[in-house]
């Protein structure tokens, strides 16, 4: 596990270790830290350059910390369960069956913001 | 033709079992490709001989033998093929095609749904924030790029380096196509339920596989080891995993990290030296009979067609 074997991985590779390292810290990360995590294999600036491709494609967000920038993954958790829910959807196989039980089940709150929602409105409005 | 046309239906019962002892001593590389191309080759094989006894009923029916210009009486009587027995076997192919029509759609719509659940952002890694360990390798669509697919939870209960192991792993599975050998298998299996047996051992080939792939991209078997065992304690099964695609946790554990122990040189159980030889020769044999008994019942309905039309001619 030499510095040079990690600098020659391919940047996918890397980039999923960095995002890796991440997601299995507490907290935010910066680049040094980043590096301590995965045992230093890495140049520094090899570090720096993958969080800010990370950024870059909205992966990760970061904010200020101290000279540098503390890094955390982005949890796109509504995102997610609504990924998820759209593939349970697909999964089965009555779509409208499934979609006239789940409206049929909502609550009183969850329908008027549905329905606010398929009139055009606003998140917020409900 | 009396018995030819059923030895590619009923010689899974001796293929099956010879394969398993024979990929139980060949490299995991070699296992996979042995045992996934014999389930190819004797799911065909049986599924054609059941066209042929098919077809041959249905040629004792005076109407569709009208369509080859032929009478039913005509028929070579080499033959013996019955309506009765085909009818069962126009049956059981209508049953087979259905099955494997409905895996496949089953298949596609996991893997879609999965692939959706995965999301757009671009990575090789889809990090779904879960409390539950869990890790697979998702194929990409029509030979583009997978990806590894982990919980949050196995992120955080496994070690920087162990992780490299993890993903090296997922990484051979995506590079090998190996959801295609599980296809193959689970396709075959539906063709002739027979061929179940090949589909375990060809799930521990496949991680098995992946395992000394992993290893040797961390160059230290000692620790892929331990990560192959930490992260399959544990994990649990995800409800949107499909059920075709393969991944660390897959397959008989204990023995996958006894492998990696045993530093590759020695090989699990099995027959040793020219047994070993005499088990494989069998299984080749097995193969080639499916294949040549096959192709000679096909062979033998189609001559008798033919001699009868020459003596519909002659009449």
């Amino acid at each position: 596990m030499t510095e040079e074997r990690g600098d020659r991985r391919p940047s996918g590779e890397l980039e999923a270790s960095v995002l890796a390292a991440l997601w299995a810290a507490d907290g935010g990360l910066t680049a040094g830290e980043v590096r301590t995590a995965l045992g230093s294999e890495l140049a520094r600036t090899t570090v720096t350059t993958i969080l800010a491709r990370l950024h870059e494609k909205g992966i990760v967000t970061r904010s200020r910390s101290g000279r540098g920038y503390a890094y955390l993954p982005a949890s796109d958790a509504p995102g997610l369960s609504a990924r998820r829910m759209r593939a349970e959807l697909d999964r089965g196989e009555d779509r409208g069956r499934i979609l006239a039980r789940f409206v049929s089940d909502l609550s009183d709150e969850d329908e008027k913001t549905l329905r606010a929602l398929l009139n055009g409105g606003e998140e917020a409005d409900a | 033709m009396k018995f030819v046309v059923w030895v590619p239906l009923l010689i899974p019962l001796l293929a099956v079992p010879v394969a398993r002892r024979v990929t139980a001593r060949l490299s995991p590389r070699t296992a996979a490709w042995t045992l996934g191309a014999c389930s190819a080759l004797l799911g065909v094989c049986s599924t054609a001989a059941l066209g042929v006894l098919a077809l041959g009923g249905a040629l004792q029916i005076a109407p569709v033998a009208a369509l080859e210009g032929i009478s039913p009486g005509l028929l070579d009587d080499r033959t013996q093929l019955t309506l009765p027995v085909g009818i069962l076997a126009a049956g059981l192919l209508v049953g087979a095609a259905v099955a494997a029509v409905a895996v496949v759609a089953r298949n596609w719509r996991e893997l879609r749904a999965a692939r959706q659940a995965a999301g757009t952002a671009s990575g090789e890694l889809s990090v779904h924030p879960d409390e539950r360990p869990y890790a697979y390798a998702l194929p990409g669509p029509f030979g583009r790029r997978g990806r590894i697919v982990v919980s949050s939870a196995m992120l955080r209960s496994l070690s920087a380096e162990e992780r490299e192991v993890l993903f090296a792993h997922e990484r051979a599975h995506l590079a090998g196509r190996h959801h295609l050998f599980l296809s193959c298998a689970h396709l075959a299996a539906t063709l002739h339920p027979l061929l179940r047996g090949l589909r375990e051992p060809l799930t521990y080939a496949l991680e098995r596989w992946a395992d000394e792939v992993a290893a040797e991209a961390v160059g230290d078997r000692q620790l892929a080891a331990r990560a192959i065992g930490r992260a399959a304690l544990a994990a649990v099964a995800p409800e949107g995993r499909p059920r075709l695609v393969p991944g660390a946790t897959c397959g008989p554990v204990p023995r996958r990290v006894a492998a990696l122990m045993d530093s590759g040189t020695t090989r699990a159980t099995g027959p040793r030296g020219s047994r070993r030889r005499l088990v494989a020769a069998l299984l080749v044999g097995c193969l080639a009979l499916s294949a040549a008994s096959t192709l000679h019942a096909a062979n033998e309905l189609h001559s008798s067609v033919e001699m009868a039309e020459s003596r519909t001619d002659f009449r």
